[in-house]
């Protein structure tokens, strides 16, 4: 989608204006609609829809062999798939890069102790470990896919069962595990500061949260804010543009506050959720 | 606007459509016989099976003589001559510009079919190809005529009318194309101090109101330094919202029908239009207007 000259000064003076075109102010972010347990086969799932984003995130389990530098923590990888159902500009491998910028953003924003603790995925130190696979897929893109996905991934591992492991045999170099078939019987994971991210996009001389597509188009760069707890655990930019240092804080401290009302708006619907609920999307 | 971030769960969706009072025509969906006497003809949409006519497409049938075919609900446009579409520029080539006006090839504009500035009676020259991107870019929204349907589908548009051209600052609504309602104009100056373009390719274009003494320029200048005033992007950005709110109840879209929600949405601010049972209730109080008029 391209926009006009005309179009895109629409945008801008509205955004100086502190009126942006669907009528929201700079840091107000539009309704979104959740959904978890939406793949049977999977560990645990989730769906998000912001406006037009649409994404669906899977989480997966593996036994596996932790890294030798840390033989105490599990692992966790994600995978991002921009496939052109999307959006046609993602077509062969127009959306590649974005999808390897989400990966690589979110496997820094997780990968301090103080966001997500992967010792408690470690079984047996330096010998086994289980390794999440958080697969995500873009189902339709309309704007601010950081945020959607880092909501998603969040919402998918918090509905994640591990499986309960009831003893474990060595023998020698032989490592037999013996997982319970209970279904009832699994562990949960603790996302308690799982990052959460807020895109703030630099739009003339304000910053805006939650943007559109046609808010991104008129956008010269933006900075991904990615906060855990009351920390920020990483930080992303995006686009062409550079930032002032004293733009870069002020976005960073308005990034910084939404996300802290993001994750007490997650949390608090995710503590809503009641199991065999069936709603929605595939069901 | 409350600061809280809305964030609903999936099984507290709500139900968006609104009873209307009106009949419905009986909607087929794909693989349902729609009949199994093999004397009519197969039209779009249908496809013959075991003997049995069944419907390809979900949508409403319609016949025409032994020719059966099914109209489908959602689709991409399929134009007609004398409509009124909106599109934007994808490409310019040699003596005409691609349009891409959300049907399923992009549509043609001849540089022999728009209006150049300076007089009706011009003529075109070498000079006007190469000033072509001057005129339109990639990017730049027009207003056009369907002229001409071409036997693969695509079209060609014309602006040989100071009503069509280039559009200026304001918003661009997508909707289904079988929303929009046919009527005599699609141009409409509302009252409430705003005017909208409802493409019949679903494609609604909202700005300022036009003041119909300026526009006699031929439609190719656009007036970037202008800041469009608070209370006029406050409505502009309302009949968006309002369109929307109609949309999600699939709800025919034209002057009366968005003027009626523009009035009902005023107990609302424009970010609360985002809300969806804000939209639901709007859609239902316009809903239960048109109804009134009806009867009256």
């Amino acid at each position: 989608m391209a926009l006009c000259d005309a179009e895109k000064t629409f945008v801008l003076h509205g955004v100086q204006d502190n009126f942006r075109i669907d009528g929201r102010e700079l840091d107000d972010y539009r309704p979104m609609e959740l959904e978890t347990d939406v793949v049977s086969h999977a560990f645990g799932s989730a769906r998000l829809r912001l406006a037009n984003t649409d994404v669906l995130v899977a989480v997966k389990i593996e036994l596996d062999v932790p890294f030798p530098e840390s033989p105490q923590n599990g692992k966790i990888e994600f995978f991002v798939d921009c496939s052109a159902n999307a959006t046609p500009e993602f077509e062969g491998r127009g959306g590649e890069d974005l999808a390897i910028a989400i990966s690589n953003t979110l496997t820094t924003a997780y990968s301090s102790s103080l966001a997500f603790d992967s010792r408690k995925l470690c079984l047996l130190n330096g010998k086994k470990c289980w390794k999440l696979y958080v697969d995500i897929l873009i189902l339709e893109c309309g704007g601010n896919l950081f945020d959607a996905v880092s909501i998603a991934v969040k919402a998918a591992l918090w509905n994640t069962r591990i499986p309960f492991v009831k003893n474990v045999n060595i023998d020698g170099n032989n490592i037999d595990l013996d997982v319970s078939d209970d279904l009832c019987l699994c562990e949960r994971l603790d996302i308690e500061n799982a990052p959460v991210m807020v895109t703030v996009c630099k739009i003339g001389d304000k910053c805006i949260v939650d943007p559109n597509a046609a808010e991104e188009h008129c956008s010269m760069g933006s900075v991904v804010v990615a906060v855990s707890g009351t920390k920020i655990s990483t930080i992303y930019q995006t686009g062409t543009g550079s930032l002032h240092p004293a733009t870069l804080t002020e976005s960073l401290q308005l990034g910084f506050r939404v996300a802290i009302r993001l994750n007490e708006a997650l949390s608090k619907v995710l503590s809503r959720i009641r199991p065999d609920e069936e709603a929605g999307f595939l069901k | 606007m409350s600061k809280n971030i809305q964030i609903r769960l999936a099984s507290q969706r709500i139900n968006t459509s609104v009873p209307g009072n009106q009949r419905y025509p009986k909607i087929f969906t794909p693989g349902q016989v729609i009949t199994a006497q093999n004397e009519f003809m197969r039209g779009h949409g249908t496809y013959e099976e075991n003997g049995e006519l069944k419907a390809s497409v979900a949508g409403v049938r319609e016949q025409v003589n032994n020719l059966i075919s099914i109209r489908p609900l959602k689709s991409r446009y399929n134009g007609e001559i004398g409509d009124v579409v909106v599109g934007r520029i994808t490409e310019v080539q040699q003596k005409r510009w691609k349009v891409d006006t959300n049907s399923r090839l992009d549509s043609a504009l001849l540089l022999s079919s728009v209006n150049l500035p300076g007089g009706e009676l011009r003529r075109r020259s070498v000079e006007d190809e190469h000033m072509m991107r001057q005129f339109l870019q990639e990017g730049d929204l027009i207003s056009a005529e369907v002229q001409n349907v071409y036997s693969d589908g695509s079209l060609s548009l014309h602006t040989r009318s100071l009503r069509y051209g280039k559009l200026g600052q304001g918003v661009l609504v997508k909707v289904f194309p079988s929303l929009i309602k046919r009527s005599k104009t699609h141009f409409h100056n509302l009252p409430v101090g705003a005017s909208i373009i409802l493409g019949n390719n679903g494609l609604i274009w909202i700005c300022t109101s036009i003041n119909n003494s300026e526009e006699s320029v031929g439609g190719f200048v656009q007036n970037l330094e202008e800041v469009v005033p608070r209370q006029e992007r406050e409505t502009i950005c309302r009949i968006r919202n309002c369109i929307l709110a109609l949309t999600q109840s699939k709800m025919m879209l034209y002057d009366t029908s968005i003027l009626y929600a523009y009035e009902e949405s005023l107990k609302y601010s424009v970010a609360e239009l985002l809300i969806p049972e804000a939209m639901l209730d709007i859609a239902i109080l316009t809903q239960q207007r048109l109804t009134m008029l009806e009867n009256a």
